[in-house]
């Protein structure tokens, strides 16, 4: 039942979600003694008032780009994955060991080869899940939440146990060599003249991101295997009933998901860091899922999500910089952010679909009913 | 090797102060998803309790000190007969600290910490309930917002009150719960095995630890053995059922998500006031994620819960002593894998490998009546 204009549904449902989590977290600024409008203005010239501010813009936005897209892939599939944190940080140990191993001629093979290793490490930590949840019904959520705490302790060993170079006292992995540094967004504009920020972060994951975001678009909307996880996110059932396995849908579904939020790993620590710590991921793994619900699960949708969250990060550094609000205001607005664009949904859209029904009832003649002949 | 240590009378005594907020926050989720509402917001609800508890405790503590100073300045004022200092001096204590200082005077400054607390994650309650029982929200993306709430205001609100980098200040005497001695503690801690098990281990914890374990039999009680109990568990199961017979599903469903969040809301109390003194950014560290895990581990049932929290706390508490283990089994464990196990199996046991665990049926979806 189509109630309301496509339009309505993909723009105005979300703006409507948006404004409501905008003016309640001016109204927490103000609560805090602060001005809401001074704090946006600070915010908007911290984070693209330069191209410092827009390297780190874009770097936190990379990351969210691969953990959004990760949910989104899993909700199409009817499939909520909480353990993008636990997935990127697997990730993360898969670039580590591809990186610190093997002595990798140029950055470009090393590149390839660690978006492997973090895509292969990161859908084998989802594999577990999704093949307990396709087999044994386990469920999803609940086990990807466990192997989140699961994650953490097992990278917390190999840090502290394994990989932490002799007479280091920090948890951390030794740096990688200098043949395997990313090019960052300095490098890269710098040979057609624009000069970029050399401190930002922002780097040629970026770019593997944004061909990520194009090849889940084709995936899900362009292919059989996409329509097929479409069909069997709707309804299960009807799926089963035309020949889609569920156990191949989930597992599926599952990998890529898995595969894309470990990815996250190769801006994080093959781009930033350059070396595996212990919270890499700093709960990128968690605002993938505001920024698919906000990008309605749709690739292009999680892009602009993902930069508007990145510009939230930005921010809200500069604004802990600048102000007394602390950084955890942007955990709030994401709160805000999943709450009414997630679990309030309908809140917004009941009384929308109200509207935009009296609309059509008002507009469309009214047919005309006769009086039903009573049985004889 | 010396097994009999790895149960030494320390380890347990703490292992029954950890399991206490476990288990609270265990049956809080247990009343919610009985009634068919997932809650993975039991971290926040935790947290928000914790942060309030701790600092509406300090804040009484500190003005009612502050108006006692007053009221001595002013006494002494009025004494030598200066009405112009008494009144200045009066003026140091108006406002929120005439409040607090006030409050103070019909309860302990950490009972009002509780009521706050409590007050707080109901208020959390009431959103989850708002979204997945009013708007037939999603109940995980719901929890999931509530718990980066809690995360990001706890720290918000403590800055803007305390400045003192999220944290509020440490709790002093009437601001946290104090140990209790139960009766013939001392008397009896003479006797052989059963005096200090009884002295250390049963007797002196503070009075949450044993309304914790109270709410066990409460809670078996009040859903095994009423009728409200039965039609709470019905309503996780089938709703529609409930419905036809004429009893309010969205009622029941909002009474359970507010007894959720009072046990919630003691649970982070008691972390704030009892375990520690006073409140620090993210002080629930996951624990509201080990009692659903508990949750699942005791398969929805009361008393399972407490053994499963028990196991857990234990784990919290071994963790804490490496040196026991080591001495005990005569090999280093790694830490790592004593945190990682609740978590290791808990997944186990939804696998079902040992023992399926079967949620509520109609745990997580909303109830749509029949039109």
């Amino acid at each position: 039942m189509d109630v309301m204009p496509k339009w309505a549904e993909v723009i105005l449902v979300p703006l409507i979600s948006l404004i409501l989590a905008a003016i309640l977290s001016a109204l927490v600024i103000l609560a805090i003694g602060e001005d809401p409008v001074a704090a946006v203005n600070l915010m908007i010239t911290g984070a693209l008032g330069s191209t410092y501010g827009w390297g780190y813009t874009l770097y936190y936005a990379t990351n969210f780009m691969f953990t959004g897209l990760a949910v989104s892939v899993a909700f199409h599939a009817g499939l909520f994955n909480i353990g993008g944190e636990g997935q990127a940080m697997l990730g993360g140990l898969g670039v580590a060991l591809v990186l610190l191993f093997i002595p990798w001629p140029h950055w470009t093979i090393a590149l390839l080869a660690a978006t492997a290793g973090a895509a292969v490490f990161g859908a084998l930590w989802a594999a577990i899940p999704a093949y307990l949840q396709a087999k044994r019904g386990s469920h999803i959520v609940i086990t990807t939440i466990m192997f989140n705490f699961i994650a953490a302790a097992v990278l917390n060993y190999m840090l502290v146990n394994q990989l932490r170079p002799a007479g280091s006292m920090d948890p951390a992995t030794a740096r990688f060599v200098e043949t395997v540094h990313l090019p960052n967004l300095h490098e890269m504009l710098a040979p057609i003249g624009i000069n970029f920020s050399k401190a930002a972060p922002a780097n040629v994951s970026l770019v593997i991101a944004m061909i990520a975001c194009v090849l889940v678009w084709l995936l899900i909307w362009r292919t059989p295997l996409g329509l097929e996880i479409r069909s069997y996110g709707k309804s299960g059932r009807a799926a089963k009933y035309a020949g889609i396995g569920a156990v191949r849908i989930t597992m599926i579904a599952m990998l890529i998901s898995g595969a894309l939020a470990g990815m996250m790993a190769i801006n994080n620590v093959m781009g930033e860091a350059e070396r595996l710590v212990l919270n890499a991921v700093e709960g990128a793994g968690f605002i993938g899922i505001a920024v698919a619900l906000m990008g309605r699960s749709h690739p292009f949708g999680v892009f602009l999500a993902a930069i508007l969250f990145g510009f939230l990060y930005q921010g809200g550094a500069e604004l802990a910089l600048w102000t007394s609000i602390p950084r955890e205001l942007i955990v709030v607005i994401q709160a805000l952010v999943i709450l009414f664009t997630g679990a309030l949904d309908n809140m917004v859209r009941m009384p929308l679909e109200k509207i935009f029904l009296a609309a059509r009832m008002a507009r469309a003649p009214k047919p005309d009913r006769k009086p039903t002949e009573p049985a004889e | 090797m010396d097994i009999l240590a790895l149960f030494d009378l320390s380890v347990l005594d703490s292992t029954v102060r950890l399991a206490t907020p476990l288990l609270l926050a265990c049956l809080a989720g247990l009343f919610s998803e009985r009634a068919g509402i997932f809650d993975i917001g039991l971290e926040g609800k935790m947290l928000f309790a914790a942060f309030f508890s701790a600092a509406i405790a300090a804040l009484v503590t500190i003005n009612a000190e502050n108006a006692e100073q007053v009221a001595q300045a002013v006494a002494d004022a009025v004494a030598n007969n200066d009405q112009a200092t008494a009144q200045s001096a009066a003026e140091g204590c108006s406002g929120t600290c005439r409040f607090f200082a006030g409050v103070s005077g019909w309860l302990p400054a950490v009972w009002i910490g509780v009521l706050a607390g409590v007050s707080a994650s109901l208020f959390l309650s009431l959103v989850h309930g708002l979204a997945s029982i009013t708007f037939r929200g999603n109940q995980l993306i719901s929890g999931v917002a509530i718990n980066f709430l809690a995360a990001g205001m706890t720290v918000l609100i403590a800055q803007d009150w305390f400045q003192q980098g999220g944290r509020t200040p440490s709790l002093i005497g009437g601001g946290r719960f104090e140990p209790i001695t139960l009766p013939f503690a001392e008397t009896l801690s003479g006797v052989p095995f059963i005096g200090p098990i009884y002295a250390e281990l049963i007797s002196g914890h503070s009075i949450l630890v044993y309304v914790a374990l109270l709410a066990v039999p409460g809670t078996w009680w009040l859903l095994f053995r009423t009728r409200f109990g039965l039609r709470l568990r019905a309503v996780g199961e089938n709703p529609a059922a409930v419905d036809t017979a004429g009893v309010s599903v969205v009622g029941l469903r909002f009474v359970a998500v507010g007894i959720c969040g009072v046990l919630c809301g003691i649970a982070g109390a008691y972390l704030a006031t009892g375990l520690q003194a006073g409140f620090v950014k993210d002080m629930t560290a996951g624990r509201g994620f080990i009692a659903l895990a508990a949750l699942i581990f005791a398969k929805w049932r009361p008393w399972h819960a407490l053994w499963a929290t028990l196991l857990f706390g234990y784990l919290q508490a071994i963790a804490l002593r490496p040196d026991i283990i080591e001495g005990a089994l005569g090999f280093k464990v790694q830490v790592q894998l004593l945190d990682a196990l609740p978590y290791i199996l808990t997944v186990v046991i939804l696998a079902g490998f040992v023992g399926k665990a079967i949620p509520p049926r109609a745990g997580g979806e909303p109830y749509v009546k029949e039109r």
